[in-house]
């Protein structure tokens, strides 16, 4: 099983993404990618972390999906939540990399990241070649995985630092609101919290385990 | 073999929004029941606010019985099968779906009842579509209101009255039917975005109010008034403070002693007797077979298992289903085209980062008959309703309305800029029957037993999709007035698998066309009752629960006052 990150190794880790700035995506991925995966495969994890980190990019504005974990929440899930998916996953991250080839002569990750982009753009709109049963279908599955990993619940393994709910603004969860902070102008502290550190719905084993609350 | 277990009175089977209402006045009157309920208890710690699990994994439904026998759908009796829905959209649990629906809790409106009198009194008989299968109810409004009133107070609802006794009440919903009294609480609050709405609707001349809701506005039988945290769209609540059966009406049964939960119980059959009465309930649990005999079943499954149980449900009585012998069984589907919604962007935040769906405001200005339709090509209209209600990743996956690209940077600026400040509504529209909409058994898609699933067969037909566009105007019409910069119409979709079904054992004095009689019995089998929308003839344009609840309360108590007659 993949450990459980730290708060001092997310902080670490946050702050690395931060200070790589506007290329990370190939720089991290082109040595190898950041995390060790239980899913997939080394090669595969460095596709899906070159992915993520377009469609949802790190740029001036911040940090993006691929600094917010969310290719390990999807090798995570892949192993529960979303195992229906994991052969849809080695094949359509495979096919990414042939296409790359074909289309741009050089492994995904190893392009620049406009290059990346136009690849992604092939697969969007479904004149990637090489997909089962299309590019588009697999690009679908991913870009929505991604906003499961940016924008869902950390205690998954995505939204690391609570990067996704910084992005758009959301206050964090709450127990109890009150009508003031439901107002319009209203910009509650946020209160980074996964649900899981509430002790009302704390795991029996104390909070620590990877175990999906069920 | 199977293990036959001691004769009870009453086999309820399903303890969800119906069931669940039905064994209060059961065990009232004294007769010992027992619910069969496919799921387990669930208590506040199985709420934890999470979006990703709740609203994507489909929990807890992901797991459970209800999930390994999802319907299949197709849009005609020549088409292929649409593809399979993955999450089957209502859970098995004590207390049902009741534990994580919306809890909207709506009368439906004197015009539901008399469809067929009204429409041809005020326009002509033409104008019902001549494939409609729509038929008056066997009773008005007047006949359920005192069960409306009665489980809007064993329940607990919050809400505006607009009508009492006649009177009208301009905070309240001013077409609405009269009713005897107001609700046991004040609605829920707004937010300074819902009121924003509700002014801009009043400048229109519209009539907005804040919806009925079985969420708590203040303390009420005890349990806590709602917090207003965000996750009870598809959420448990965390401090009980939504309705629930399990937490109301159930445990109030159980404390009368007479009612006996089972729970992980798999009900497979209604056995029949040869005097074709009911004569007990089949069910699987833990790897075993039990028969639970009884003088009377309550079927109180959803509207797709009502329909697949009966059929399933075969004898020499009844060769084609139990009750069925009328080929009524299956017939009359309806949903309540709740796909075309409409979408707005605002040059502003709104905050709709907390709250509950069933925080919001309603229009009912171009529902059922409240306007003239004269000069439109259809009958019936929709129900409109904006809340506040949006986690984070439903937010970040918001629609960009033609102004920025799916992904990449420039997604990222639309959505850092955006994400609070879009909104969407949600708009329940008349669907009425069809000869062509029906449910049945699907030929090959089987469940883990080997029983075959239900199938629907169902698509929206034209006065359904002309509603939708009128109703979609409307829409777009108030969210500009409320100062959105654009404004998005969702597809009508077709009729696939839903949380707002109805029909399948539709209720009418006339036993060639209705599987139930105004009682709620089955015309061919008197010792069993039916329970929820699948009841329905018609479907109005609001939220079926509270409707299926009061009839399932009517139906209940006339079991008890009828016992040594229908039990005999």
């Amino acid at each position: 099983m993949v450990k459980r990150w730290s708060r001092r190794e997310m902080l670490k880790r946050a702050a690395v993404a931060g200070a790589v700035g506007a290329v990370p995506a190939r720089a991290l991925a082109q040595a190898e990618p950041a995390e060790r995966y239980a899913n997939l495969t080394a090669a595969q994890g460095a596709t899906l972390e070159a992915i993520v980190a377009r469609l949802i990019p790190s740029d001036a504005s911040g940090p993006g999906a691929l600094e917010a974990g969310a290719a390990r929440y999807i090798d995570r899930a892949l192993g529960d939540a979303l195992a229906r998916w994991r052969d849809a996953y080695s094949a359509g991250l495979a096919a990414t990399e042939a296409y790359a080839r074909r289309a741009a002569g050089k492994p995904f990750t190893e392009l620049s990241a406009d290059r990346q982009d136009s690849v992604l753009r092939d697969v969007e709109q479904n004149v990637a070649t090489g997909f089962t049963p299309n590019s588009a279908t697999f690009f679908e599955l991913v870009l929505g995985h991604t906003l499961e990993g940016t924008f869902g619940d950390p205690h998954y393994g995505g939204n690391r630092d609570f990067v996704g709910w910084e992005l758009i603004g959301y206050p964090g969860l709450r127990l109890a609101v009150t009508p003031e902070q439901q107002r319009m102008d209203a910009r509650p502290e946020m209160t980074r919290l996964s649900a899981y550190d509430l002790p009302m719905f704390a795991a029996d084993d104390g909070g620590h385990g990877d175990e999906h609350g069920h | 073999m199977a293990i036959r277990l001691d004769k009870t009175d009453v086999v309820v089977v399903g303890l969800g929004g119906a069931g669940g209402v039905a064994v209060e006045p059961l065990t009232a009157a004294g007769l010992d029941v027992v619910g069969l309920e496919a799921g387990t208890w669930l208590s506040p710690k199985d709420f934890a606010p999470d979006e990703l699990r709740n609203n994507y994994r489909g929990w807890p439904q992901a797991a459970q019985k209800a999930n390994r026998e999802i319907p299949v759908h197709r849009p005609n009796a020549t088409a292929p099968d649409s593809p399979r829905a993955a999450v089957h959209p209502m859970m098995n649990g004590v207390g049902g779906t009741t534990l994580h629906y919306w809890a909207q809790s709506w009368r439906l409106s004197p015009w539901d009842f008399r469809v067929v009198t009204e429409t041809r009194r005020r326009y002509g008989a033409a104008r019902i579509p001549r494939s409609s299968t729509v038929e008056d109810w066997p009773f008005g409004l007047d006949e359920l209101e005192p069960y409306y009133d009665q489980v809007e107070h064993a329940l607990g609802v919050s809400g505006q009255a607009g009508n009492v006794g006649g009177v009208i009440d301009p905070r309240g919903n001013v077409f609405e039917g009269p009713r005897a009294r107001g609700y046991p609480m004040p609605p829920l609050r707004g937010t300074e975005f819902v009121d924003s709405m509700a002014d801009a609707a009043r400048r229109l001349g519209w009539h907005p109010f804040p919806g009925p809701a079985a969420v708590n506005s203040e303390l009420y039988q005890n349990r806590s008034p709602c917090m207003y945290h965000g996750f009870c769209n598809r959420g448990g609540c965390h401090v009980s403070a939504k309705n629930s059966t399990a937490v109301s009406t159930i445990p109030r049964a159980q404390a009368s002693g007479h009612l006996d939960v089972v729970t992980e119980a798999h009900v497979t059959r209604i056995d029949v007797g040869r005097d074709r009465r009911v004569t007990g309930v089949q069910y699987r649990k833990g790897g075993e077979t039990y028969v639970q005999p009884c003088a009377a079943v309550l079927l109180a499954s959803y509207t797709y298992e009502n329909t697949r149980l009966l059929l399933l449900s075969t004898s020499d009585d009844f060769p084609r289903g139990l009750a069925n012998n009328s080929r009524q069984v299956g017939k009359h589907y309806m949903t309540h085209n709740q796909g075309a919604g409409v979408l707005a962007l605002f040059a502003r935040k709104v905050n709709r980062w907390y709250g509950l769906p069933a925080q919001g405001v309603a229009v009912d200005e171009w529902a059922d008959d409240n306007f003239d339709h004269s000069d439109v090509d259809f009958i019936g209209g929709g129900n409109l309703w904006v809340y506040s209600d949006r986690r984070p990743i439903e937010a970040a996956s918001m629609s960009t309305f033609g102004r920025a690209p799916r992904w990449g940077s420039a997604w990222k600026a639309f959505v850092m800029e955006n994400a609070d400040r879009w909104v969407s509504s949600y708009l329940q529209k008349t669907t009425l029957p069809y000869a062509d909409n029906f449910l049945d058994l699907h030929p090959t898609v089987k469940d883990p037993l080997g029983d075959p699933v239900c199938r629907l067969t169902a698509d929206h037909q034209d006065n359904e999709r002309r509603i939708a566009s009128f109703v979609q105007d409307k829409m777009e019409q108030w969210f500009r007035e409320a100062g959105a910069i654009a404004t998005q119409r969702l597809p009508v979709g077709t009729m696939g698998v839903t949380t707002h079904a109805y029909g399948g054992t539709r209720m009418g004095d006339d036993p060639k066309t209705n599987v139930i009689d105004r009682f709620g019995f089955a015309h061919e089998v008197p010792n069993l009752g039916v329970l929820g929308a699948s009841v329905m003839g018609t479907s109005g344009a609001r939220n079926p629960t509270l409707t299926a609840q009061a009839l399932a309360w009517r139906t209940a108590e006339h079991l008890a006052k009828s016992w040594s007659v229908i039990a005999a």
